[in-house]
């Protein structure tokens, strides 16, 4: 049996083929983050890929930098419900960070300054779909947006674009991030409603 | 390797999917000029702890269906949730809950959902909660938790509003609760003979009225994005450790 609430009606039956269920259109840029936002000084910052050798792959600000930037046009949906159309952002492929590296495991875990964690299968990393993002609307990334570099997989729920990115562990199997030990689904298809457990 | 905090992910709430459960409305109560509390009995339900949040859908006539997440105000092992909601203008949803929404009326919900923003009895740490305007709400159900379960496990709460007339919760405020220390600041307009001056909470006010670092409280600020950035931020430099400020933002629409 239906449950209609009496006297609702709502808004929003505009069809928009380009959100996903469950979602609505903002104009904002809202955050969603579990602690205090980290600072971090790019002198001093770092990014990683640890293999299952325990070879440790490290890339500083100017190196990165020095490495073919790309623009990226994106829309971004988080699992909180709103999802964002249109933005631009700059950074470094995924794919021109692993072109030298082999391994045989198929899962990532995502490291954060701060402590997040958001596991992802390699996948989904490689192929055009993921990148080191350093600058948002033509801007340096602001620190509570993940500045000075956040990860950006825009095709899962945007709590897989970890903020403050340090490294990405490979690992042989999936293992749950934060949010994903926390409630949160371990893939997190924006599509497919993958929001929760 | 060890993330934010491998024991409160082990003591984590029974976070419930689940199915969408039908609810009705109990009764509603105006807790500021925007902003109104509503008690739903939800059959099957099954409780949830302080701090976690439900879905909440509502279904028009022709079939059309909008959902959103809102904190629960309630701790309770039964059927019986309490929300509190603040209307956004330009919302889609917090309008008709806060206006339209009356006694005998239907909605669904779906949860509890949340692991991380919560408080159970079992934590011995003092607690500091710092909420901004609506973010009352999650530190509401600690509250409420906390006065239920007789913890002694020592409470302050600093509530940041914009006047006297927006606070959620006013009169169980200012009811002396065993345990629990209120501090209000007032953002635009303050009670008459009031000695704190109007303006957005400060360091010199976190270093004032809130637990010390050296206590090593376990901290939750739940508000705006930038109340919650600015007090986490202060939090950080004065000596907490950011492992143990557990923040949680609202915005959207």
């Amino acid at each position: 049996m239906a449950v209609i609430s009496r006297g609702f009606t709502g808004r929003g039956r505009d069809h928009t083929p380009d959100l996903p269920p469950g979602q609505y259109l903002t104009a904002d840029f809202p955050v969603l983050s579990a602690g205090p936002t980290p600072d971090i000084d790019t002198a001093d910052w770092q990014f990683s890929i640890r293999t299952d050798d325990a070879t440790l792959h490290t890339w500083n600000w100017d190196e990165i930098h020095a490495l073919p930037i790309e623009d990226i046009d994106t829309d971004i949906h988080c699992v909180t419900r709103w999802s964002k159309f249109g933005t631009s952002w700059r950074g470094v492929s995924l794919d021109t960070l692993f072109a030298d590296i082999e391994t045989t495991d198929g899962f990532v875990m995502a490291h954060s300054y701060g402590g997040y964690t958001t596991n992802i299968p390699l996948d989904d990393l490689l192929g055009g779909k993921a990148w080191i993002a350093f600058e948002f609307d033509g801007e340096p990334l602001d620190p509570e947006h993940g500045g000075p570099a956040r990860l950006l997989v825009p095709h899962l729920y945007f709590w897989k674009s970890a903020k403050w990115i340090r490294s990405l562990e490979m690992m042989p199997a999936d293992q749950p991030g934060f949010w994903e030990q926390n409630g949160y689904n371990m893939y997190g298809d924006p599509w497919l409603e993958q929001r929760y457990w | 390797m060890s993330t934010l905090s491998e024991r409160e992910t082990r003591d984590a709430a029974p976070h419930r999917i689940g199915l969408w459960h039908a609810g009705v409305v109990v009764s509603t109560k105006t807790e500021s000029p925007t902003g109104r509390s509503i008690v739903l009995d939800v059959p099957g339900w099954g409780g949830n702890i302080a701090g976690q949040h439900a879905d909440l859908r509502l279904t028009a006539a022709d079939g059309y269906q909008a959902v959103r997440s809102y904190s629960i105000a309630s701790v309770s092992n039964g059927d019986r949730v309490e929300l509190a909601v603040d209307r956004l203008p330009t919302g889609e949803v917090s309008p008709y809950l806060v206006d339209e929404l009356r006694p005998g009326d239907q909605l669904e919900l779906r949860g509890p959902l949340g692991g991380w923003f919560v408080w159970t009895p079992s934590l011995p740490d003092a607690v500091q909660l710092i909420g901004g305007g609506s973010g009352i709400v999650p530190l509401m159900a600690m509250i409420r938790s906390h006065t239920a379960s007789g913890s002694d496990a020592p409470f302050r709460l600093l509530y940041s509003v914009r006047s006297p007339d927006d606070a959620f919760f006013r009169s169980e405020l200012d009811t002396p609760t065993p345990g629990l220390d209120v501090t209000w600041l007032y953002t635009r307009v303050a009670p008459e003979g009031w000695g704190r001056p109007p303006g957005r909470i400060t360091v010199d006010d976190l270093a004032g009225s809130a637990f010390a670092a050296s206590l090593s409280p376990a901290v939750f600020v739940c508000g705006p994005t930038g109340f919650v950035e600015s007090v986490a931020t202060a939090l950080v430099a004065l000596g907490h450790d950011p492992h143990k400020v557990k923040t949680e933002r609202f915005g959207g629409a």
